[in-house]
């Protein structure tokens, strides 16, 4: 199997992170590895970095990962976690510039052609 | 010395957010998602709940420490953004910054990191709003009760500021004529350090 690049969705909400990442398993398949999380620590809506660093290391790879934010703190605290990765992972690590459903979508199926990190980027943030 | 400071300063700043929370949270509701009290308050009683870790830690690593806590419990836009400004304090020194204009120019450090995570500067309707005048007080000199006084009045000031950052930005110039929570968050935080300072 060849590397792709991995996808991560970090959202307010669990349910929509969660509702994301079924979308692109079921419109792109199981090649892409994804991986999600929402909420605060306590469990409400919001974000918690921790868990945004367990996410990307769960689907860690050196091709590249993907990050996909929805609103303010979601990419603040996605900031925080990618510089917060050990070994200099981060540098392997983006967030996009692109709506979480079809920035995800997008990102998994040309990440699935074995694209680099660079082009998943691209395709996201033109659409 | 520098231990029973920094059991002091995290001591009042938790007490004073836990005290404004419902506060906080309220400013947040009409331009914001609701949630800056309650997310100050969670972050704040994890740093107090990590004292005892922090508060033996040469100042600027306690700072840093400090900050990491916030960051990984606030759960909100503001934990990064408080986490951010500590982290880069306690990078700008080792020790206790001896006087105002060592204290500001540490606190320059922050800001500037604060200003580098939001993208945003003065001007925004934001913390920085009183972080920046607070900073410049400092560097001129200003006693205690200049502080605070500078502090109040920069937070009146974000009162008929249009928000241009974050999730207040979407609802513009309905954002004219509410406090910002973050201002309010900050200027709360600057007058719990002024209590602690005065106490000594």
């Amino acid at each position: 199997m060849t590397d792709t690049v991995s996808i991560v969705i970090v959202s307010h909400s669990p349910d929509v992170a969660k509702g994301a990442a079924d979308m692109v398993r079921q419109m792109v398949g199981e090649e892409v590895r994804v991986a999600w999380c929402g909420g605060n620590p306590d469990g409400g809506l919001g974000t918690d970095v921790a868990a945004i660093m367990a996410a990307i290391e769960k689907v860690y790879t050196p091709k590249g990962v993907a990050v996909l934010v929805d609103l303010g703190g979601a990419e603040t605290n996605s900031e925080i976690a990618i510089e917060m990765l050990s070994d200099g992972r981060g540098a392997h690590v983006q967030i996009l510039n692109a709506p979480v459903v079809e920035g995800a979508v997008m990102a998994a199926t040309e990440a699935a052609g074995g694209a680099s990190l660079e082009a998943v980027r691209a395709t996201a943030e033109d659409f | 010395m520098s231990e029973e400071l920094m059991r002091a300063l995290i001591a009042k700043c938790n007490a004073t957010i836990a005290a404004h929370a419902d506060e906080l949270t309220a400013l947040d509701r009409p331009i914001g998602d609701g949630d800056h009290g309650q997310n100050m308050a969670r972050g704040f009683s994890a740093l107090a709940a990590a004292a005892d870790e922090i508060a033996p830690l040469p100042f600027g690593q306690a700072l840093q420490k400090a900050g990491t806590a916030l960051v990984m419990k606030i759960g909100g836009a503001s934990g990064p953004l408080y986490g951010s400004l500590l982290m880069a304090m306690g990078k700008a020194v080792e020790a206790r910054p001896a006087g105002t204009k060592a204290a500001a120019a540490m606190l320059g450090a922050g800001i500037e990191a604060v200003k580098a995570r939001g993208k945003s500067d003065a001007g925004a309707k934001t913390m920085l709003d009183v972080l920046v005048p607070v900073q410049e007080a400092l560097a001129a000199g200003a006693t205690i009760a200049q502080v605070r006084d500078v502090a109040d009045a920069a937070l009146a000031a974000t009162k008929d500021m249009r928000a241009t950052k974050g999730r207040a930005a979407f609802v513009g110039e309905r954002s004219i004529g509410h406090l910002d929570p973050g201002a309010r968050s900050a200027t709360l935080l600057i007058h719990a350090i002024c209590d602690v300072l005065e106490a000594k």
